[in-house]
């Protein structure tokens, strides 16, 4: 199922992205030809023909996926060019590369953080409905899915900086990048991994405690955790076999869902912060109609989200005997 | 011995609007190896006290007074009063589960879908039997052939949706056995299952208890399930003890109108075709304003309205169930055959798989069938329903109208009582905003509710209002034909009565038909003028409702009848006599009812009237096609 899926996005992005008017080339030669250089001109006409953009649309496209012979026979995603960018004039590869493993490792982090938090406060949360405690939480969710995530990332950073001497931005300290990987490099990352974090994971982890705290009280109320309970088990005990396990279903469903949006909503905090990320590249390709710089990363993160499906089907299918079973249940 | 005395029990819930009296002043005693029923309706704080006695009372109950003493017999434990111990505490959970065991009412939603029912009957005996994991599957096992698992060994690792809701209860009565408790509470055990299987677990909670030696209370609404069970009956209202005393005292000598009401209300099948249910709160039908402006069904009394001939419906499954064989599609009707004469009632009877409601669904067109015909009269002869389209199909949905088997689903909770009864009027456009305000005033004074409630919401009524505003929702477009899916079956005896009687006046007034469908053969004696007995997707008995009840020729019915439990201490169900698989199992039955795979269920007219399947009959006499 994953392959033509993987396809059906390819086709839709290359499509939206092809949607305005132009590409890179005949911006820029609108642009030369306003300004009367005609001699780049033809260095632009070159490249257009270089790169295939004077074909018609299909072909560009199986062009660019690599099913049909361009300018230098098959040469393209599948055989592993991932295209050039005209907006850096280099490879999509050397733009995107270095940037990759820190977006994932970010995501990585991300989806730990809004999980490892939003667990146990959402269980707190509903199983003292209506406490002091529940309260505080949901006043503090509501606050941290209202703020703006710029702005608590402008904030922490400062804060940051004062008490523990953080430098202001990036994934790293200064001094270490484009050094080969150490220690201490790998505890700076660490390090600046933090703010970020929280900072993307807030809103995420504001959303999960409300779901979490809605799904556990819908079970703790079902007729089988009474069972439970009449045959004397401890109430934590209880709580973590039945009514847990239920209400886990929904958010092991949900982490192919979190990924895209855990991309496109830390752009804006990934400029802010200016991080490393995939985020400020693609928002850069985007404005500058860099299309196989764009098509690439918008492939990548969808890629990404199928993975993530992948994964939350294989454990539900693990988790729940009614799935992995259905088919032999008789009904 | 008394293993369980409740003394001046008074339980208040503390709740937004006040303090609620739920239980007032109640004592009782179940004495050793004795069964005491605890009768009473729905909101009588019945369940309040099983709650108080297991220790689960929400948080928002307090016991304000009164001792609730449980001591055992076998004398593991001395004497306490559960009421004074903390509910969550060590000691109260060291109880529950071991010592006192409770059964729950709906064996679909009590067990946990995500584990296995061998690891859930096990869980009790590792808390407090002190065994390991090894010895508790073994005992699990134990249980599990103690109440006639099927395949014991194999059913410790089924989980609870791939069993039905009669191995399901199984499981839960094994899970409350398996610490061999000195008091068992069972919370009306059987409600929810077909009769047949429900006089399986009936006949199994009696063994089990012999077995060993412990006293039940059994916590029921139903008559006839407390006259074979109970030694002791304790009757209830609103929070207190109107009666009580042994079951031959209360059913030959009621004292409390409360009680003779009660019993009145019963449907049961030595009543005459005249006699009338009293309902505990009666209603008085005002059909007037609906009379006036209704056209009549054009079709006479007694000529058939609806026509199902030689209907199939099969759905596939996609691999075979664990108890269910090697099949790849099941065969939900089987060349169904019926007729529904206008103006009459046709009770569907049938255990839950029988296809019955498959066949009301097939009739309303909301499924498409593989094989024959479904008609409808629509004045002007037989018509095939599944070619009708645009406003002829319309007209049709105007015509046919359903009443479905749960008030509380049924009912949109977001829609005022006005908009769930205005809606089919806007639907097929009919009247101006005024008149059809007016006809949702007149459609609630026809089902006994006040004009004043259509502005509230579902929430604020009764299960036996919300099935009424069901009942006048139904009736909204004028219908002639009223499908009715159990309609009583979630409703208490008392509400039930008043909901018969209401259906009954209607159908009078107004000149409706009614399908009836239910699993209450008492039930369907008291409303149907003829029945229709359907087992495994094929009807196998039309007849007069009398000479069906009276006079069953097919063994199916027979079985069906004698499940029945009875509210007359004269006439227990004969426990011995059960064996509801083989009775439902149409390649068991005897010569010449023997039905294998494939033959076509043939109807004989083997009494004027009264159709058999009988396929061994099938020689000049054969009537294929004709029955009903």
């Amino acid at each position: 199922m994953m392959i033509p899926t993987l396809f059906v996005i390819s086709f839709l992005t290359f499509f939206i992205i092809e949607l305005p008017a132009g590409d890179y080339i005949s911006n820029q030669i609108a642009a030369l030809k306003s300004s009367g250089e005609q001699s780049s001109v033809a260095k632009l006409e070159f490249l257009r023909t270089e790169f295939a953009l004077d074909r018609p649309f299909f072909e560009r496209y199986l062009v660019w996926i690599g099913m049909w012979p361009g300018p230098h026979g098959f040469d393209g995603l599948l055989q592993g060019n991932w295209g050039w960018s005209f907006e850096f004039d280099k490879p999509v590869a050397e733009v995107v590369g270095p940037t990759l493993p820190l977006t994932v490792l970010l995501n990585f982090a991300t989806i730990l953080f809004v999980y490892v938090l939003s667990f146990p406060i959402g269980i707190y949360s509903a199983t003292r409905q209506y406490s002091w405690g529940d309260y505080g939480f949901t006043f503090l969710g509501y606050i941290g899915l209202a703020t703006p995530n710029f702005l608590l990332g402008l904030i922490l950073l400062y804060l940051f900086n004062r008490w523990f001497g953080l430098s202001v931005g990036g994934l790293m300290a200064p001094e270490y990048i484009d050094q080969p990987w150490s220690v201490d490099k790998a505890l700076s990352v660490l390090a600046h991994l933090i703010v970020p974090t929280i900072v993307i994971g807030t809103s995420g982890t504001a959303a999960m405690i409300r779901r979490l705290r809605a799904n556990l009280l819908d079970e703790l109320h079902k007729q089988y955790v009474t069972t439970g309970r009449a045959k004397g088990l401890k109430e934590r005990e209880l709580l973590v076999k039945y009514p847990l396990r239920m209400a886990l279903n929904p958010f092991i469903a949900d982490i192919g869902n979190l990924i895209p949006s855990l991309v496109s909503g830390s752009v804006i905090v990934s400029v802010v912060l200016n991080l490393p990320t995939v985020g400020p590249v693609l928002l850069t390709a985007l404005q500058s109609q860099d299309q196989f710089l764009a098509g690439f990363i918008l492939l990548f993160v969808g890629m990404l989200t199928l993975v993530g499906m992948l994964i939350s089907d294989l454990l539900l299918a693990v988790l729940d005997p009614r799935i992995r079973l259905g088919g032999r249940a008789s009904q | 011995m008394n293993v369980l005395s409740v003394e001046g029990l008074t339980v208040d819930f503390h709740t937004a609007e006040g303090k609620v009296t739920a239980v007032n002043d109640v004592s009782f005693a179940v004495p050793e190896n004795r069964t005491v029923a605890l009768v009473g309706e729905s909101g009588s704080g019945k369940t309040v006290i099983s709650q108080t006695i297991m220790g689960l009372l929400p948080p928002a109950a307090q016991i304000s007074s009164g001792k609730v003493i449980l001591s055992d017999p076998s004398g593991q434990i001395d004497p306490v009063d559960i009421g004074s111990l903390d509910r969550k505490g060590p000691q109260m959970r060291a109880l529950r589960g071991n010592r006192v065991s409770i059964i729950f009412q709906e064996p679909m939603t009590s067990l946990s879908p995500l584990h296995t029912i061998g690891d859930q009957i096990g869980e009790a005996a590792l808390l407090h039997r002190n065994v390991n994991a090894q010895e508790a599957r073994e005992l699990t096992q134990e249980m599990l052939r103690l109440v006639r698992f099927p395949d014991p060994a194999r059913g410790l690792d089924a989980y609870p949706f791939e069993l039905s809701g009669g191995l399901r209860q199984r499981a839960m009565i094994a899970m409350a056995m398996i610490c061999n408790p000195a008091l068992l509470i069972a919370d009306e055990p059987t409600t929810a299952l077909d009769v047949t299987i429900q006089a399986e677990i009936l006949k199994l909670i009696k063994d089990v208890q012999a077995e060993l030696k412990m006293s039940v209370l059994m916590i029921t609404h139903d008559f006839g399930v407390v006259a074979n069970m109970a030694d002791e009956v304790v009757v209830i209202y609103h929070g207190r003890i109107m009666e009580r005393g042994t079951a031959q005292q209360l059913f030959s000598n009621p004292q409390h109108d409360y009680l003779k009401a009660l019993l009145n209300a019963v449907p049961s099948f030595n009543m005459d075709k005249d006699d009338r249910l009293v309902p505990i709160r009666p209603i008085t039908v005002n059909a007037e304003d609906l009379k006036k402006g209704r056209t009549d069904c054009k079709v006479a009394p007694g000529e058939p309205l609806v026509e199902m001939r030689d209907v199939t419906k099969r759905f596939g499954l996609r691999k075979s169930g664990l108890f269910s064989g090697s099949k790849s599609s099941i065969t939900a009707l089987d060349q169904v055959s019926l007729t529904i004469r206008r103006g009459e009632c046709l009770g569907l009877v049938g255990e839950s798989g029988s296809g019955k409601t498959t066949a009301a669904k097939a009739i309303l067109r909301a499924m498409s069938i593989d094989e024959g015909t479904v008609s409808y009269n629509h004045g002007d002869g037989l018509h095939d329903v599944s070619k009708l389209v645009g406003d002829r199909l319309l007209d049709y949905r105007r015509r046919v109208q359903l009443i479905f088997q749960d008030p509380f689903s049924s009912l949109n909770p977001r829609m005022t009582i006005n908009d769930i009864l205005t809606e089919p009027l806007e639907i097929h456009g009919i009247g101006t905003p005024a008149e059809r305000a007016e006809r949702a005033r007149s459609l609630m004074a026809l089902v006994g509710l006040d004009p004043r409630f259509l502005r509230r919401y579902p929430h604020s009524f009764s299960g036996g209002q919300r099935q009424r505003i069901g009942i006048a929702r139904a009736l909204a477009l004028n219908p002639e034909f009223l499908l009715c899916d159990e309609p009583t079956s979630a409703l208490d005896v008392s509400v039930q009565a008043q909901i018969l009687n209401l259906l009954q006046d209607l159908k009078r007034d107004l000149g409706l038909t009614y399908l009836f469908v239910s699993h209450n053969l008492a039930v369907v004696d008291y409303i149907a003028d003829r029945i229709a007995v359907m087992c495994r997707g094929r009807v196998v008995e039309v007849g007069e409702t009398r000479e069906v009840v009276s006079n069953p020729l097919h063994p199916y019915t027979k079985a069906l009848l004698s499940a029945v439990p009875e509210p007359d201490l004269n006439a227990p169900l004969d426990f011995s006599a059960l064996d509801a698989n083989r009775a439902s199992d149409p390649a068991s039955w005897p010569e010449p009812f023997r039905l294998e795979t494939g033959t076509p269920p043939v109807l004989v007219e083997m009494e004027p009237d009264h159709f058999v399947c009988a396929p061994g009959l099938q020689d000049a006499r054969a009537l294929e096609g004709t029955a009903a």
